[in-house]
This record gives structure tokens, C-alpha cells and sequence, in this order.
């Protein structure tokens, strides 16, 4: 049975946005112009592909649904487990469920706290017991290096194969629309500079798909990222931790968006009291630091969970409300600044030419605001989109720390640094899900970032003279 | 001048009248006093006469708005908006729900975090503004190419990865400074030295990539090129135009944060112990205090107003063509 969480639709909205906007951008010359630029950039299209990687992973993760319980498979009405699954938790099905007692350090064998184990014989002895799961195929726990390095390397070999054929389809495929052979279509991919930095996708992509198989193959035997407190992959974890993570990063920008346009526009175009009160509002929000504003309204929003547990189905769907509201409060603490870029800019747009004619003309207020003021700033609206996003995947981690952020029972990398953070202390440290929380995040970050700068390089024309 | 400075002042109080409410209906009308209450005691199945000792002994018993009850000014003044909204004008915080005095609690907080984050702030500027002359300077080589790619890199790790890989290196392996904890006087030094270098290091991505933006930009313009046409060198024209008249932009960006010094950094404090209001701020949030919350919130506005006004006044001492009218 399909489940619908707010989150879920919403991501879905925003994509089918995403994808009407580049139908009409492509139809367009002077919206392509630009696109073509970020496109021809080695480092952008890089980040582009880890990007995509990201996203087809959070999508994954965002269609829901209630298996059939188990109990109830043989009962003449059909039944529903109460837990929401997503089409990922599916695929990778064996990390979730592949849990040990508690901590155990990536690639280990054994557990990593003492236990008091019986022996044949009746002795008692204090060891580290061998994980359930971690490394269970190994008689010998002296083949563990050479297994791991075999999985590795046959899982590169396969990836490396399953490239090559991608490649090849490519290169089939562009072949055919440019009318040339496919010997010269793979060299035009290699070798001469395009349109779009083939090369640099393409080696990209070969990295991502050896990384991710190999990982993939090796998390079938092992927990490459060891496993957490209770046991759970963290591996799992993080890879969980995606969806959260675009979410903020997203679906704030869909929430802050109208405001932010309408208001800027009709502040900058009408002017006078309008203006007045437009500027007085978005002084008084921004003037109240956004960490502080957060946490009253993260604070309020828990009183009223507290209040009202019972209106909710699941632990699940209350998580999902808190993820929403944090987007909405974290967009309402960050339309201001593009609030103030739009009135800045329709207050230039104002006096231009061909606005003055379309007054002259008899062009209503919001004709002109929609025809000739909005397309003129949508690169403005653009820029500060992909630049807020890598910001806001950190603000998550910061705030969950703070706990003022998504709720403790949802995946997130903030959550994962908060619970990891106390075990620092101990010894030997646990790392690993600080390790692994880096890694994702840190790779998710970096590739927005590369890929905004190119963005923005190609969209601000002040820069684009240099 | 002065007449400015009236106006502004003026400007900024009906700002704060708008904080105020906005916090007052964020906290009172939002959830009733006794949905509040209820929320603290914890217990589903809490008695009416627990919720109203709870509301009594934090001062949320009265009406929130109007009181009936009282005569005169009486009926506005005996209520949750007059006493804990109002007062806030004063600076009166009034006490916080644990019971302490909030005002008192703040004047001695602020210091340490004056102590971080004042030394953070100006070193951070100076080596970030070094650094972005440098890459200026190799503006579209490798250098510049790289430069810029560093200061991504740097910028895309959470804040929270330098505090804990700060902590890690230099108190747990090498052991050069406590790992967390604060004292008076002259032996704060070793324990303020750490949180003060992760917060420059933190901060070197961001500032030189806008540092160097800003450089750029004034690069561009006219003057600089008539510099260079009469024969100056580039390091010249680098020290003597550039960096003198790129300094306005990066200081009336630096004064808006000086006020908010006071408040500190939530994440640093908190991770290091400093006691300072950052990590009462963390505290108040964490034992869902609402006084302190509120008291935080309306302080910020407060000392965000003031920045502003320094920043206006101070781009008229240092760009002569700004004239304050």
C-alpha cells in the first residue's frame, strides 16, 4: 500500500517544477546560452554527476509504501504492517536488517565491547564475541584482508565493465544523431572538447560506479562502516541520511521562493507604503538571529506534538511534520536576503524602457510584473537557489545538534554526528560514524558548492565579461 | 549627524515592537500557558492543579492579554504580555524557569564569549584578507584556479568536523591544551587558544573567497587601471588602491557583527564548556526554558539594531561620499 508523507509530495512537485522549467528553458536560446556554459565546465559536470547520485538515491528513498505484514499473509483480508518502507529500504534490504548488539568497528569480525561467553565445556570466559553478521562467511578470520581485497576487486572489475558498456551505448547513440561512426563519436567523447565535458562526466562516473559497486558488494559480508549503538549498519544510516539531507537543502527554497518573489517584486515596483511595510517586515524577521528563531519555533512546535501525540498514525509521520516544519522555519528565516536582491533589482527594472512602454501601452500592474519583471531576475532567483542549498545541508547537521532540528528518530548526519559526539571519549574511539557522516556530507557539499560557483559564474552577468 | 542618529534610533523602535510581538505570539498564543505547562510536567494524565502551581510558580498564571480581574492600569499591567513581553523594553528579564535571575545571568556570560569570539573575528579578517590579496594577486592562473578550489573544499566541512577533529589532534594526541573548560583571569588563555584557531580555521574558506571577490571586483575599475597606465607596480597598486578602497565593503561588513559578539557561537561554546552565553543560550534550548529563549531572542534583535546603526554610521567616517543626512 502506497504511503503518502507531506515531504514525499512535496519533493515530487518540486521535481516535476524542476522538470517543466528545463522544457521551457530549453526551448529558449538566452536561458540555454548560459546552461551551455555550466555545461562545458569539467569541474560542474563532475559534481554534477555525485550530485545526480545523491538525488536518484533521496528519490529512491522518498516513494513509500506499507508492506504486507507478515502475520497477516495467510489471513483473508489483506493487512498492513504499520512501518513505512521506501522503494531503497527495499533494495538494500539486507543492511537493515543485518544488525549486531552493539558497536563493531568497520570490516570487524568481532564485536567491539567484551562479552562473557560460555564455553563447550562450561567455562566462562570474558571475549569478544564474532558479529552475527559482519564477516559470518569467514572460517578463518586471517582471510579477512584477502577477501575484502577479492570482493573489491572482482566488484571494480564488474563496475569497470558495466562503464564501458555505458560508454559504448553513449557513444552508439550520439553516433547516430550526429550521423558520424561510433569510432569517432567515442573520441569526440574522449579526446575533443565539446558542448559537454563528456570526459569529465565519464571519469567521474567510472569513480562513483567502482566506488558505490564495490561498497555495495562488500556490505553484503561486512559492515563497512561498522555499526552504531544498538547495533544498526551505519553504512544504512547514512545513506538514509540523503533523503533528510535534500530534503532541507530543497524543499526550503520551494517553501521561501513565492514569498520572497512576490514580496521583493511588489517592493521594488510599487514602492511607497508597499514598499514601506515589505522592508519593515523583513527587517524585523532578519533581525532576530535565525538560530534563536529556529529554536522558539522548534521549541513551540514540540509543545504542540506533546499536545496533540494522538492526531498522529505513526512515529513516522509525526518525524515527517517536524522535517516540514523545519524547512518552513528555516525558509521564513531565509527569504530576507533574496527578498532584498529582487526589490533591489524590479526597483532598477522599474525605469527601464521597455517597462515605461508597456505602462504607456496600458499594461496592468501585475501583467508587467509578470511578463517583464519576473524573467528578469529569474537568474537572480536561480543563483541564490543552488547557492543557499550546500548551506542548508550543513545548517541540518548544526541545528540537529542543537537539538533543535529534524527528530531523534529520523535519519539524519546531524543525528548521526549527535550520538556519535559522546563516544569520543572512549577508548578505543568510536570514529566510524563520525567518519561516515563526514564522507556523505562532505562529498554532498563539495559537489553543490563546484557546481553552484559554475552556475552562478554563468548566470551573473557582471561575471560573465571576464 | 546627530539628527540622523535620532531618526535611526527612532526607526529601529518600532523594529523592536515587531520582534516583541512576534515573540510574544510565537511563545503565548501559539500554545496556551497550559499547553505549556503540561508539555513540562511531562505527563499525559497531569492534574488541573498541577498545571496551575507549575503556571503560578513561573508567573504564567496571569491572563495573557487582558486581566479583568484588575481596575485601571491594573488590567493591563497584571498580565503575561504586560510582565513578560513589556518588560523586555527595560532589559528587565525578568527570571528564567529554573528560577534564576536572567539579567544577572547574561552580564556575566557575555565576557567569555567577548573573549573567543573578539580574537576569532579580527585574526580570522586578517589572515583571510592576506590570503585573498595572495590569490588577487595570481588572479586567473593555477594559483587563483586552486586557491579557489581550497577554499571550497575548506567551506564544505561542517563546522562540527573542525571542532571534533580539533579536539581530537591537539588535546587527545598531542595533548597541547585542555579539551574543554574555561577559568578567569589570565589561565583562560589556554583554554580560549583552541576554540579561537578552529574558528579561524573554520572560517578561512568563506572570508577569502569573499575577500577575494571583493578585490576582484574593485580590480575591475577604472582607477585601478589608471594606476597601472602611469607605471605602478602590481604589488602597488595592490596595497596602496585596492586594498584601501576594497577595506570599506569588508569593514561596514564587519561592524554589523560586532554587538552580536556578545552573544558568542552556540556550536563552539557548547562543545568546548566555555560559559559563556552561546552555550546558555544551548542550555536554555536544551531544558526548553522559554524565559531564557525569549530573553535570547529579544537581546539579538537588540544588538542586531545596533550593528545596523554602526554600519550606517560607520560607512559615513570611512566613504566621504556618504553623507548623513
Amino acid at each position: 500500500m502506497l504511503v503518502l508523507f507531506w515531504t514525499d509530495i512535496l519533493i515530487f512537485l518540486l521535481v516535476t517544477l524542476a522538470t517543466l522549467f528545463a522544457l521551457h528553458a530549453s526551448r529558449r536560446e538566452h536561458l540555454r546560452a548560459p546552461w551551455r556554459e555550466v555545461a562545458r565546465s569539467g569541474v560542474a559536470m563532475s559534481a554534477l554527476v555525485v550530485l545526480l547520485v545523491y538525488v536518484g538515491i533521496g528519490l529512491l528513498d522518498s516513494i513509500h509504501y506499507r508492506p504486507l505484514s507478515h502475520h497477516a499473509e495467510n489471513a483473508a483480508e489483506t493487512r498492513y504492517s504499520g512501518e513505512a518502507l521506501s522503494v531503497f529500504d527495499k533494495l538494500v534490504s539486507g543492511l537493515r536488517e543485518r544488525s549486531e548488539k552493539t558497536y563493531s568497528a568497520p570490516f570487524a569480525l568481532h564485536l567491539y565491547s567484551r562479552e562473557t561467553v560460555e564455553g563447550s565445556d562450561g567455562t566462562r570466559s570474558r571475549q569478544y564475541p564474532r558479529l552475527f553478521h559482519g564477516g559470518a562467511h569467514l572460517s578463518n578470520p586471517d582471510d579477512r584482508n584477502m577477501d575484502i581485497a577479492s570482493i573489491a576487486f572482482g566488484a571494480g572489475i564488474k563496475a569497470t565493465a558495466a562503464w564501458g558498456l555505458i560508454c559504448l551505448i553513449l557513444a552508439v547513440v550520439m553516433g547516430r544523431r550526429n550521423g558520424v561512426r561510433v569510432r569517432s563519436s567515442l573520441r569526440a567523447m574522449f579526446v575533443q572538447r565539446n558542448a559537454v565535458n563528456w570526459r569529465a562526466m565519464l571519469v567521474t562516473l567510472l569513480v562513483v560506479m567502482i566506488v558505490a559497486w564495490a561498497a555495495l558488494a562488500l556490505s553484503g559480508y561486512y559492515h563497512i562502516l561498522g555499526t552504531d549503538k544498538v547495533g544498526d549498519d551505519v553504512f544504512y544510516q547514512a545513506l538514509k541520511s540523503i533523503r533528510t539531507g535534500l530534503v532541507i537543502g530543497t524543499l526550503t527554497t520551494l517553501v521561501m521562493l513565492p514569498l520572497a518573489v512576490v514580496l521583493g517584486l511588489m517592493a521594488g515596483y510599487f514602492g511607497r507604503w508597499v514598499d514601506d511595510v515589505i522592508q519593515y517586515l523583513y527587517t524585523t524577521l532578519n533581525s532576530i538571529p535565525s538560530v534563536l528563531l529556529i529554536a522558539a519555533a522548534i521549541l513551540m512546535l514540540q509543545v504542540y506534538l506533546d499536545n496533540h501525540a494522538a492526531e498522529f498514525a505513526s512515529v513516522a509521520e509525526r518525524a515527517d511534520l517536524r522535517l516540514l516544519f523545519l524547512c518552513l522555519i528555516l525558509g521564513v528565516t531565509s527569504w530576507t536576503g533574496l527578498c532584498r536582491y529582487l526589490r533591489a533589482e524590479s526597483l532598477k527594472l522599474r525605469e527601464v524602457d521597455y517597462v515605461q512602454s508597456a505602462r504607456a501601452l496600458g499594461a496592468g500592474h501585475f501583467a508587467i510584473i509578470g511578463r517583464h519583471i519576473l524573467p528578469n531576475v529569474m537568474h537572480i532567483v536561480l543563483i541564490t537557489v543552488v547557492l543557499d542549498f550546500s548551506g542548508l545541508v550543513l545548517a541540518e547537521a548544526v541545528l540537529s545538534y542543537v537539538q533543535i532540528g529534524v527528530d531523534p528518530t529520523t535519519h539524519s548526519w546531524g543525528n548521526m554526528i549527535n550520538s556519535a559526539r559522546l563516544e569520543m571519549a572512549r577508548e578505543p574511539i568510536v570514529w566510524w560514524s563520525l567518519a561516515a557522516a563526514f564522507i556523505f556530507m562532505f562529498s554532498l557539499v563539495l559537489a553543490a558548492n563546484l557546481f553552484s560557483d559554475a552556475v552562478r559564474d554563468a548566470f551573473d552577468p557582471r561575471l560573465r565579461s571576464r | 549627524m546627530s539628527a540622523y542618529l535620532i531618526r535611526r534610533i527612532l526607526y529601529a523602535i518600532p523594529i523592536l515592537i515587531g520582534v516583541n510581538l512576534l515573540t510574544f505570539v510565537l511563545f503565548f498564543v501559539v500554545n496556551s500557558p497550559d499547553d505549556i505547562a503540561r508539555s513540562q510536567l511531562g505527563d499525559r494524565r497531569v492534574t488541573e492543579e498541577a498545571i496551575q502551581t507549575w503556571k503560578k510558580s513561573h508567573g504564567y498564571h496571569k491572563p495573557v492579554v487582558l486581566n479583568d480581574n484588575e481596575e485601571g492600569f491594573g488590567k493591563i499591567t497584571q498580565t503575561i504580555f504586560f510582565e513578560k513581553s513589556i518588560r523586555l523594553f527595560l532589559f528587565d528579564f525578568g527570571q528564567s524557569d529554573s528560577g534564576r535571575d536572567i539579567g544577572h545571568d547574561i552580564s556575566q556570560r557575555m565576557w567569555p564569549s567577548l573573549a573567543i569570539a573578539l580574537p576569532t573575528l579580527l585574526l580570522g579578517v586578517l589572515l583571510n584578507i592576506t590570503f585573498a590579496l595572495l590569490i588577487a594577486f595570481f588572479r586567473a592562473t593555477y594559483i587563483d584556479f586552486w586557491g579557489v578550489i581550497i577554499c571550497v573544499i575548506l567551506l564544505s566541512v561542517s563546522t562540527l568536523f573542525y571542532i571534533i577533529g580539533g579536539q581530537f589532534l591537539f588535546s587527545k594526541l598531542l595533548h597541547l591544551v585542555p579539551i574543554s573548560g574555561y577559568d578567569t583571569g589570565i589561565d583562560a588563555f589556554k583554554f580560549l587558544i583552541l576554540p579561537v584557531i578552529i574558528g579561524i580555521i573554520g572560517g578561512i574558506g568563506t572570508g577569502t573567497r569573499w575577500y577575494r571577490t571583493i578585490f576582484l571586483e574593485e580590480i575591475e575599475k577604472d582607477y585601478v587601471r589608471t594606476a597601472r597606465a602611469k607605471g605602478l607596480r602590481e604589488g602597488r597598486v595592490l596595497f596602496r588602491h585596492v586594498l584601501r578602497n576594497a577595506l570599506i565593503p569588508i569593514l561596514t561588513g564587519i561592524v554589523v557583527l560586532l554587538p552580536l559578539l556578545f552573544m558568542g557561537s552556540l556550536i563552539t561554546e557548547s562543545f568546548f564548556g566555555i560559559p559563556g552565553l552561546g552555550s546558555y543560550t544551548i542550555e536554555g534550548i536544551q531544558r526548553q526554558d522559554f524565559a531564557i529563549v525569549r530573553a535570547m531572542v529579544f537581546l539579538g534583535s537588540v544588538l542586531y539594531i545596533v550593528g545596523l546603526l554602526l554600519t550606517d554610521i560607520s560607512y559615513a567616517l570611512v566613504d566621504p561620499r556618504v553623507s548623513l543626512r
